[in-house]
This record gives structure tokens, sequence and C-alpha cells, in this order.
């Protein structure tokens, strides 16, 4: 039993969860405020995906147990993740050219 | 090299018979679908910010109230059954049979809460008009992409609620091991990581700006 609980505290039990859902929904008041800051777009868009970035991160790092896990299946996962997520963006820059090919109304 | 200890005999990891992840293979399975399934949510709302990109009378339908305090209150319902089916796993992996099954019927209930409050917005946006391919407010494209990528997150959520509720009886019957309930738990969590982008993305970046 020694040995479970020693596991148990390794792994943060409810009190850690509790600390991560709290983080998760102040960071969630955070975001709601700034859409009403009357910021620039692109600082806005950068602010917002930041914040949700280090809330997917809180999600998959504790509540999906990522970090307890071997950091192999890590590597396997997340760095082929991002990457392929970015090159999604390849084709991108294409949406900011298109308003010029309207046929004019 | 990595290498384990098998019985007095040092043999590599990679040669089959070990587990390298340390993992249930169902557990990497799931994890091998969520990043594919993560990545058609990239793709999704990747189209979606092109398409707004590329359109000059984007809509912002979504006020304060009820919009966006509705999809915060959602949020919220989604994040705390997060937190409730990480006790079930933890409930699961102690043994714990009615607790488990409790803890998983406090998730399937923010789950339909969340479908419950979704759906409602949805009707009226209909209401108002809004069609996948017409709106009364501006470019067409708002409708299909807002359609698309909330009704799939809305189809996620709601098989992982029938997800939930097989694992509480098959759990409680005893048919199914306390790993089921762990790899149902990451679908889960998925669900939830995929709204974190959606709920800014489609509704904070809608706010309109003129009060």
């Amino acid at each position: 039993m020694g040995a479970n609980q020693a596991h148990e505290h390794a792994e943060g039990g409810s009190r850690l969860y509790l600390i991560v859902w709290g983080g998760l929904l102040g960071l969630t008041l955070v975001e709601v405020f700034l859409a009403y800051v009357h910021l620039p777009v692109n600082t806005m868009l950068v602010l917002l995906m930041g914040l949700s970035v280090i809330k997917a991160a809180l999600i998959i790092a504790y509540f999906m147990h990522l970090r307890f896990e071997r950091f192999n299946l890590f590597l396997v996962l997340v760095p082929m993740w991002i990457l392929v997520t970015c090159l999604l963006f390849m084709f991108f820059p294409d949406s900011f050219r298109l308003q010029e090919f309207r046929f004019p109304r | 090299m990595a290498t384990i200890e098998t019985g007095g005999t040092t043999t590599s990891v990679w040669g089959g018979g070990a587990s390298p992840f340390a993992i249930p293979s169902k557990k990497l399975g799931m994890w091998l679908f969520i990043v594919s399934d993560a990545l058609t949510f990239s793709a999704l709302l990747i189209a979606y910010s092109y398409s707004r990109v590329a359109s000059a009378d984007w809509p912002l339908p979504f006020h304060f109230w009820p919009s966006i305090v509705v999809a915060s209150v959602m949020t919220f319902c989604l994040l705390s059954s997060s937190v409730t089916m990480v006790m079930a796993v933890a409930a699961a992996k102690q043994g714990r049979v009615g607790a488990t099954v409790n803890w998983l019927l406090a998730t399937m209930l923010g789950g339909v809460a969340f479908i419950i409050l979704h759906a409602n917005e949805w009707r009226t946006l209909i209401g108002e008009g809004l069609r996948p391919f017409d709106n009364p407010w501006g470019s067409p494209l708002f409708g299909a992409t807002f359609f698309t990528c909330t009704g799939l997150h809305m189809l996620h959520v709601t098989i992982g609620v029938i997800v939930l509720g097989v694992m509480a009886i098959g759990f409680k019957k005893g048919r199914y091991p306390a790993d089921y309930v762990e790899i149902s738990g990451l679908y889960w969590h998925f669900v939830d990581l995929v709204w974190m982008f959606i709920f800014p993305l489609i509704y904070l970046m809608s706010v309109p700006l003129e009060h």
C-alpha cells in the first residue's frame, strides 16, 4: 500500500487536478475579458491563441496525464502534432490576396 | 539505446515483447486517434480563419448576452466535466465501482448540459435566419464554417456522452477494466481541449466592438 500511495503522490492526486481546473477557469475569464478590451485584431489573436495553447498544454499534461507518461510517448506524439499543424498554415497567405480577385460589385 | 533487464539477460526494448511506452496498446491507439482528430479540427479552424480573412463582410453576431455568457457557461461545463472525469479515472484505478459510476454520471451531466445549451444557441441563430449558405448579416461562408466547426465538435461531445454511458454500465458489471475508463477519459479531455480553441476563435473573435 505504501508504494501505491507514493505513486499516487507523484502523480498529484485530486488537489493538483482542482488547482489545474481553477487555472483553466481563470485563463478562460482572462480570455473573455480580453475580448472586450479594444485591442488591434492581430494583438488580440496572438494573446487569445497564446492563452489557448497554455490551456491545451495544461489539459494534455495533467488531465490527459502525458506529463506522467514516459518521455518516449511525448516525443512520438507532440513534435509531429505541432509540425503538421504548422504545415497546415502553408497555404494561408493566399487568403490575404483573395479579395483583390473579386469582381467589383 | 534503452535496454531492459529480463531475468539476468539484457535485451533491447525494440526487440519485441516489450512495451516501449509502458502503456496498453489501446491507450496508444487512442492517443494516435486523438492526434489525427486534432489535425482534422485544426484544418477546419484554419479553413474558418482563411474564409474569414478572405471575406470583406464577415458577420459578428455574438453579443455579450446571450452568446458570450452562454458560451462561457458551456466552457465551464466542459472544464468541470473534465475534472469529474479525472476523478472517475482515479476511482476506477482504486477499484471503487460506485464512485466511478457516480463520477462518470457527473461527467455525462456536464456533457449533456453543454449539448443542450449549444443546441439552444443553434436554434436561436437559425431562428434569426442563419443558414449554412446564407445569412442576413454578411458573408454566407459564416454559416458554413460555424455549423461545420461547432457541429463536428457537438457530434464529438454526443459520442463522448454515449461512450461514457457504455463505460459506466460495463464497469459496473465488471466487464471493462479500469484502463477502459482511463482511455475513454482521454477522449473526453480531448473534446474539452478542442473547445478551448473553438471558443476564442469563433466566439471571442466575433464580439462586435460597437458598445
